[in-house]
């Protein structure tokens, strides 16, 4: 698993809040067609490496140094206009679901609308094949106009991985997605998860173990803003190398 | 405490008794739908429409002026210039200022500014004045909303690929839209009530006017020349133009209370 091709590649990485170090020289490669784990202690640094693969640090004023390769391109370098397309090859699942000011079916056409799809029939199609795609659509099919507001959390969350998928990224950063799910919906998202890493790269932010052991292909370790260990999840479970990572899967850590 | 409460209270309900019990008497129909006759001043026939029509121009052309000034700037604020704290920080602090103004200022600015373009005192004076008057207190109380839209519609949008002006415009607007309609009917509120930036930029007339750059009458300036006359007749109907210019602040702000609890109530 871990000679799939890689699909970003993230070298000597740094990220600054001020003078504060955030993140410490991390370098590692993300396989593609994989659910790569980011895992780790709250604090350690996972959201803000996940942040910073779309350039969401830049709303939250962070500077950033080093290299993330995607798509032959150093994305760190990008400019205007440039920031948004790789954007939209970069679909995010924030911690808690925030569905756009607009209706059910709404939300997810207006994501289609901007990768260019513009007749009307087409569409209708594709929302529906994405919200199928999220495991959504029979339980919304009815109500397709109403506010996403009526949704139960799981649902929305559903609705903006929906919507996340729409623009037709090739990568989907998962920041703690079922961390505010029930288990059911929780189920639903890993499933539709697993459904989805054939066609798209899906890296996850988690600390809990037992869902990274439920989905991983790929483990990356962090602790204090560092990398500790990255691997193919099997060994990493079942041979961690590094003795922190041993006390964190023994669960000894804290 | 106690005796603070009282006496606003008190000062209101004797403001509203005043007003009620000396401009009832003259409020009738004639008032409302007609305009001042020959000899009005006098105590003769006439109404007042020049003076209300004249304010709801005035009023609608400012808060419609101000609109297209504010959205744009609140907007701005909140999205655009987000990392920029320390500046939008100063920028508030610098239309709080303007806020804090007295109209007068902006009157005697307004007559001012219409002496250099040589322009007569006419509603599309009036117009620009009480707009830049209103448009502060209107950034403001659009800016205080924008403030409490979530920072994940703005990364959920981000992370879509909508641009900045994409994000501002289709889902901020419209996050904020209950919002930004009661910061409307206030800043309308502000221009229909103020007699210091008319005092200076419109005129006065008898007609209600037909173009822009006609003077116009308005309520504050009515009530003010008429409670100056002589003839209780008219001093009455100053109270009962007092009166009408009330109700029609009260509508606006219920509406801006009807709309701030519907959004609340989304929220």
């Amino acid at each position: 698993m871990t000679d799939a091709p890689s699909i970003i590649e993230i070298n000597h990485l740094d990220v600054f809040a001020g003078k504060r170090k955030l993140l410490n020289d991390i370098s590692v490669k993300i396989p593609r067609g994989t659910i790569t784990v980011i895992m780790g202690p709250s604090g350690c640094g996972k959201t803000t490496l996940l942040r910073s693969l779309n350039r969401l640090t830049d709303v939250s004023g962070l500077k950033v140094s080093g290299e993330i390769r995607f798509r032959n391109e150093n994305i760190l370098n990008l400019r205007g206009y440039g920031i948004s397309a790789m954007r939209q090859r970069m679909g995010l699942l924030s911690q808690r679901p925030y569905p756009l000011p607009l209706s059910i079916f709404e939300n997810v056409a207006y994501a289609v609308r901007l990768k260019g799809t513009t007749r009307k029939s087409d569409v209708r199609d594709q929302v529906e094949h994405y919200l199928k795609l999220a495991c959504l659509w029979d339980e919304i099919k009815d109500r397709l106009h109403h506010s996403p507001n009526t949704l139960s959390i799981g649902q929305q969350q559903r609705l903006c991985l929906a919507r996340g998928l729409a623009v037709d990224p090739e990568v989907i950063l998962a920041d703690e997605p079922t961390s505010a799910l029930d288990p059911i919906s929780t189920q639903a998202i890993e499933q539709s998860f697993m459904q989805l890493k054939d066609q798209y790269t899906i890296i996850l932010v988690s600390h809990i173990l037992r869902q990274a052991r439920r989905i991983a292909d790929y483990v990356v370790f962090m602790y204090l803003g560092e990398m500790i260990e990255s691997g193919d999840a099997q060994t990493f479970f079942s041979n961690p190398q590094n003795e922190m990572t041993k006390k964190y899967l023994e669960g000894v850590f804290y | 405490m106690i005796f603070s409460t009282l006496v606003i209270v008190g000062a209101l309900g004797t403001i509203l008794y005043t007003i009620i019990a000396k401009g009832l008497p003259y409020l009738n129909w004639d008032m409302v739908s007609s305009l001042p006759q020959g000899g009005y001043y006098f105590g003769k026939e006439g109404g007042v429409l020049n003076a209300i029509v004249g304010s709801l121009y005035l009023a609608l052309g400012a808060t419609a002026l101000a609109l297209l000034i504010s959205v744009p700037v609140a907007l701005y604020m909140n999205v655009f210039m987000r990392r920029r704290r320390r500046m939008v920080e100063a920028f508030r602090f610098f239309l709080d200022v303007l806020w804090g103004i007295p109209s007068i200022v902006y009157g005697a600015f307004g007559f001012t500014l219409m002496i250099a373009f040589q322009i007569r005192t006419s509603l599309q004076a009036g117009i620009i004045a009480v707009g830049l008057f209103i448009a502060p207190i209107m950034i403001r109380a659009m800016d205080e909303v924008l403030q409490t839209v979530p920072n994940g519609i703005r990364e959920a949008a981000y992370s879509m690929g909508c641009t900045k002006t994409e994000t501002a415009f289709r889902f901020f607007m419209r996050k904020a839209a209950p919002g930004i309609v009661t910061a409307v009917l206030l800043s309308f509120g502000r221009a229909i009530g103020d007699a210091a930036v008319v005092l200076m930029t419109t005129g006065f007339t008898d007609f209600i006017p037909t173009s822009l750059d006609q003077p116009v009458a308005t309520l504050p300036l009515a009530i003010f020349f008429q409670l100056g006359s002589p003839v209780p007749e008219v001093q009455g109907r100053a109270y009962a133009s007092a009166l009408i210019l009330t109700i029609i602040i009260l509508i606006i702000s219920l509406g801006a209370r009807f709309f701030s609890r519907m959004y609340y109530k989304h929220h």
